[in-house]
């Protein structure tokens, strides 16, 4: 693997074969690690992991925070919406409330104005009745004051003397009934 | 390098990129000496800095780019040490996220071109590996006594088979430093040495350079992918061989 003809190339420090086998320069190399890796442990455990470490708990923390503040708002918007619907269903009965009694105040009012209209349209119904009777007994008696004078009028030219008032009266009253 | 030397034909040194060399004034490499290892290395421990340390510097609730990362990273190495090892596993968290962020950021630093990748020494990834394996160990008999060798005696296999079995299962034990080791540097070295391989094909070939260009495009993202695998596997054994040690029974 190794070229040996640039030995001469390479000069004084060439090493035979891989350098990695050049033993000299080990204890160089393990001093140099041991004091870069004392100095690593050193920043490392001192400064970044705990560093490190706080960040990354700090983190979790406020994740934490804000998913616990994120559950509590939930929960407040949840009671919220409770309230809101529970304010709607409250409004909503006592609207129906309102509607029925307003609708039984107008029923009543309207109950008695439809009976007093009644009453008086019967009241001017009797009225006109008794009118109306009255008017017919009049007529009645017309007629039969007509019918009497116009039967003793009509009996006197054809058969004269052969009734009196009387008896006339009384064939018109009994024709006038049948 | 293989490029300037183009002109006598295949030149490559696709190992030259992996040479340890002293940066201020050459000469012998001592422990001490400040190598091009330790200028990567370095320069890692400020990547992790930048990454870790300034990018998370806001503490936001929402986080930056630089943050995200951070916390993604984070949050993938203690679920990955939770799920493998369980909530005991989780008291060496740090311990393990260094290991995670030293062979990323070196893997993905060796990356970069002209840079030294530190994690395809074996010298590196073997001293990994060991503390690892010496760690887990010393755990495992520290929190179970005498009861960590049953990670050895696997007590739902026939009785006959068990001192067989407890054989392998030692010498499987003592290999995981050398294939966790192994693993790393091998995977991270083969391949950059094989980019390196691809580019001096480059130099020689003048007008047909379009085909190992693409093919260093490719093995390229194939390498990006490994250093971010081999991160995670060295760390996904690490929890693995901790686990073993926090709950050895079979």
């Amino acid at each position: 693997m190794a070229d040996t003809s640039h030995g001469a190339a390479a000069g004084a420090e060439s090493a035979p074969g891989m350098p990695q086998l050049d033993f000299s320069t080990f204890p160089n190399q393990i001093f140099w690690l041991v004091v870069t890796l004392v100095v690593l442990y050193l920043i490392l455990s001192r400064i970044a992991l705990p560093r490190i470490a706080s960040v990354l708990a700090e983190r979790q923390g406020a994740i934490q925070r804000d998913l616990d503040k994120a559950e509590e708002m939930k929960r407040a918007a949840v009671d919220a919406e409770n309230a809101y619907n529970k304010a709607l269903a409250d409004a909503r009965q006592q609207a129906n409330e309102i509607v029925a009694e307003t609708k039984a105040e107008i029923q009543k009012d309207l109950d008695k104005a439809i009976a007093k209209a009644d009453a008086e349209i019967a009241a001017k119904a009797a009225e006109s009745e008794t009118a109306i009777a009255a008017i017919r007994d009049s007529a009645t008696k017309s007629v039969q004051t007509v019918a009497n004078t116009t039967a003793a009028d009509i009996v006197k030219s054809v058969m004269p003397g052969a009734g009196d008032a009387k008896t006339i009266k009384a064939a018109v009253a009994a024709i006038m009934k049948g | 390098m293989a490029t300037e030397e183009a002109g006598n034909g295949f030149n490559i040194h696709p190992m030259d990129q992996f040479e340890i060399t002293n940066l201020f004034g050459g000469g012998p490499i001592h422990w001490y000496s400040f190598t091009n290892a330790t200028l990567w290395m370095g320069l890692a421990i400020v990547a992790v800095i930048l990454l870790l340390v300034v990018g998370t510097r806001k503490r936001a609730t929402v986080p930056s780019r630089s943050q995200s990362i951070a916390e993604l990273m984070y949050g993938f190495v203690y679920t990955m040490i939770e799920d493998v090892a369980g909530k005991e596993g989780l008291k060496f968290f740090p311990y393990i996220f260094t290991l995670f962020i030293f062979v990323l950021i070196s893997n993905f630093l060796g990356l970069l071109p002209m840079s030294f990748t530190t994690t395809s020494h074996i010298a590196v990834t073997a001293c990994l590996a060991m503390a690892v394996f010496l760690t887990v160990t010393a755990l495992g008999f520290y929190k179970n006594g005498a009861k960590f060798l049953g990670l050895f005696w696997v007590s739902s296999a026939p009785l006959a088979l068990r001192p067989i079995l407890a054989v392998i299962e030692l010498i499987s034990y003592f290999v995981r430093p050398v294939s966790h080791s192994i693993r790393l540097a091998g995977n991270v070295m083969a391949g950059h040495a094989v980019i390196k391989v691809f580019a001096g094909f480059a130099g020689a070939l003048g007008i047909w350079a379009a085909l190992p260009i693409v093919s260093i495009t490719a093995v390229y993202g194939l390498e990006v992918l490994v250093a971010g695998i081999q991160a995670y596997v060295f760390t996904i054994l690490t929890c693995v061989y901790l686990n073993d040690a926090l709950h050895p029974s079979h």
